[in-house]
């Protein structure tokens, strides 16, 4: 279908594009800008007045516990790609679940499942997955969730492993035995409410092992969801000396630190955990200044399990719908440019994937955004589409509502 | 942020943790566990305030001790007292916390008091009556994981209160394993509130958590130089699974360190007090001599310690 999207705010950060204009689609890829392509006729015409047209923004992390509700949920809130961790039940070891997912999502036809694949049998850190088998069948990458290869010598032979194919792989740095008993961030909040402790050294003794394992093996590593400023510092210094290493953050951790556990909030317990404000700080910077993707870690936890002590309730947050009203919040606080936001869920993950989407440009797959950055509306579970209604914030105001959001050309949300 | 254990008018309604609770309400409840010591001295051990009404002692975890000390302060208090160990009935039916307690409030609730293995339990409690709307039951927190214990906490304060009368004045130790410890945790909130001028932490960096200086503790990893003229101190029972692994060698060189023995207490103020919430460990934290001698007030403990829940269970609860 030929579609004509007029009058919107156009940012492309990809190709520097911020200004008032026409985008036309046709055959599922953007056709046009400015003006109609030679014998363009549109069979829709969108008006996008007042409202920003961007790239759908691809989520590094989203979980997928109920398909079709969540990936409702993706589109409703303008995320038209997304990453899916392993860590499902069963978890993605085989090529066959892989194939299923991705088959499943298609079907659906909503936003575009991106399945990560099990570096390990069963995620247990032992024996590798067929990585080649899982890749042909549609992963894009291998990762462990946030389950940790705790077996060093395991971790460097599926490095050289992955190499060999010039796959990457995608680790969450935290190790094993600094982090198996604790439940929140070791500092002052842990220490006064008596919650069992993650020091940040769990961090970075896991990115120092994994820095050094890209050195020697020359795999290509992404680390998800960093946690804290010390963290950031390492990972920064090894992309200095242009290892392969990208990382993304989890947006909640941009926005919230320990002091949101409260009265042991529930909401406020994540994997990694919250920490304090100069972690946080220093996530924000390295997301600014375009060092790192910022993603939703979309983890929809039933209401029975955030329904208990603190360090008994799952962790994780829905993510999918607020990833843009929260990342927006996060720019307005630092006063940063719409489009440099926008480049941290389009361009930036897109760069991470190594993929070509997460831009506008003629010949573009048209997978696309439009929302209004002024409309507001109140986060309630009723409000949200995922399964997922955990979220810290819970009936707080958002900035930023998704219009309509378009995959392969083909409208699949609309308000 | 918002303070669920006090009500629209700033009175205590449940009592989850000393910290964030102002000093009046301290002063108040060790005022009333004073006018409770007599009743305990009478024949007839008995005051009308919670007549009619049902305590549940609600313990997810157990402790003999600290239930029976509970069930006696609400018994003098004339309440009805339903004792239910949740380990060995609900739980394992697989029955949710908050279940068990719609449950309970069905069955007319007039007080939980509350022991679980998890920090914050008894907040999440709390909260749900909050939301079902029932407010006119309430949450004493008889022990939650590692956060809170204020009735030990507030018993501990009427015992220094009862032998050294003034708080401003006192330099107060509190010794062995606090990272573990709630009580620990509930002793700090009481005397920093209650204006005792210098609070120190005496264990090995195993068993002291992170930032203590925060919470306004002086942290001592030498005994000896930590029990110099203090006036109070207060042991804590090192727990038997912290002794072997890697937070401690051994129990021998643990009391070498960090064990009270006459020697030691020399050091302190030629009056100062020996306290210890129980039950001890004779030899590992505590030698017997000093647990026997007459700076020891662990009994006294006890007996304050009914006084000062009857005090707690009748202001959250009495008319």
């Amino acid at each position: 279908m030929n579609i004509e999207i007029k009058n919107g705010r156009l940012i492309d950060p990809k190709n520097g594009v911020d200004r008032n204009t026409s985008l036309f689609v046709a055959d599922g890829k953007v056709a046009g800008l400015d003006a109609a392509p030679a014998g363009f006729i549109a069979e829709q015409t969108i008006d996008a007045e007042g409202q920003v047209v961007c790239p759908g923004f691809i989520d590094l992390g989203a979980r997928l516990n109920s398909i079709e509700a969540e990936l409702a949920a993706a589109v409703a809130g303008g995320v038209t790609s997304l990453v899916v961790p392993p860590d499902a039940d069963p978890p993605l070891d085989e090529p066959e679940l892989a194939d299923r997912l991705v088959h499943r999502g298609t079907e659906i036809g909503k936003a575009r499942v991106l399945p990560l694949g099990a570096l390990t049998l069963g995620l247990k850190g032992e024996r590798l997955a067929e990585l080649a088998g899982l890749k042909k069948a549609g992963c894009v990458a291998f990762s462990q969730a946030n389950k940790q290869v705790v077996d060093t010598e395991a971790l460097l032979r599926a490095m050289e492993y992955a190499a060999t194919f010039g796959f990457a792989i995608w680790l969450q740095p935290q190790d094993y035995w600094l982090s198996r008993n604790g439940i929140a961030h070791e500092g002052e909040v842990s220490s006064r409410l008596g919650l069992a402790g993650i020091p940040v050294a769990a961090e970075t003794i896991a990115i120092a092992t994994i820095v050094q394992l890209v050195r020697d093996s020359g795999c290509r590593v992404h680390l998800t969801r960093l946690s804290s400023a010390a963290g950031v510092a390492l990972v920064k210094q090894a992309m200095e000396e242009d290892l392969p290493i990208s990382f993304d953050i989890g947006v909640h951790h941009l926005l919230l630190t320990e002091n949101d556990i409260g009265f042991f909030n529930p909401h406020a317990r994540f994997n990694p955990p919250l920490r304090a404000q100069n972690d946080r700080l220093a996530l924000s910077t390295a997301a600014a200044s375009g060092l790192a993707a910022i993603c939703s870690d979309h983890t929809p936890v039933g209401a029975d399990d955030k329904l208990l002590p603190f360090g008994e309730a799952k962790p994780g947050a829905t993510g999918l719908e607020v990833l843009l009203p929260l990342t927006l919040k996060w720019a307005e606080s630092l006063k940063l440019s719409l489009p440099a936001a926008l480049a941290r869920i389009t361009s930036a993950p897109a760069d991470v994937l190594g993929s070509e989407r997460g831009q506008l440009a003629v010949g573009s797959i048209a997978d696309i955004c439009i929302f209004d950055p002024e409309a507001t509306w109140q986060l309630t579970p009723e409000a949200l589409r995922s399964r997922g209604k955990n979220s810290p914030w819970l009936g707080y105001m958002m900035s930023g509502k998704v219009q309509k959001t378009l995959v392969g050309g083909r409208v699949v949300y609309s308000v | 942020m918002h303070n669920p254990q006090l009500n629209k008018d700033g009175e205590l309604t449940h009592l989850l943790s000393i910290e964030g609770l102002p000093q009046r309400i301290l002063t108040q409840i060790l005022d009333t566990a004073a006018s409770f010591m007599e009743v305990s001295a009478r024949d007839v051990k008995k005051v009308p305030l919670l007549r009619g009404k049902s305590v549940f002692n609600l313990f997810f975890e157990n402790s003999t001790r600290t239930r029976t000390t509970f069930e006696i302060a609400a018994k003098r208090l004339s309440a009805d007292v339903i004792n239910l160990d949740i380990n060995k009935s609900s739980a394992s039916k697989g029955e949710t916390l908050l279940d068990t307690i719609d449950n309970l409030c069905a069955m007319h609730a007039n007080l939980f008091v509350v022991r679980h293995a998890s920090s914050g339990a008894p907040y999440l409690i709390a909260e749900h009556l909050h939301k079902v709307g029932r407010d006119d039951i309430h949450v004493v927190n008889a022990g939650d994981g590692r956060h809170a214990h204020p009735t030990q906490g507030l018993l501990d304060m009427y015992t220094i209160r009862h032998y050294k009368k003034d708080f401003t004045q006192l330099r107060v130790a509190i010794v062995g394993d606090i990272l573990h410890s709630r009580v620990a945790r509930s002793d700090i909130h009481a005397l920093t509130t209650l204006g005792v001028p210098e609070v120190r932490a005496i264990g090995p960096e195993t068993l002291l958590p992170k930032h203590l200086d925060k919470l306004g503790v002086h942290v001592f990893h030498d005994m000896e130089q930590g029990l110099k003229d203090v006036d109070v101190i207060i042991m804590l029972r090192l727990q038997n699974e912290r002794m072997t692994g890697a937070l401690l060698p051994s129990a021998g060189e643990y009391f070498r360190h960090y064990g009270l023995t006459p020697e030691k207490l020399a050091l302190a103020k030629p009056d100062a007090i020996v306290m210890h919430p129980g039950p001890m460990n004779r030899g590992v934290e505590i030698h017997s001599a000093v647990a026997d001698g007459p700076q020891a007030v662990i009994l006294p403990q006890v007996t304050f310690g009914i006084a000062v829940r009857m005090a707690v269970m009748s202001i959250v609860a009495g008319n």
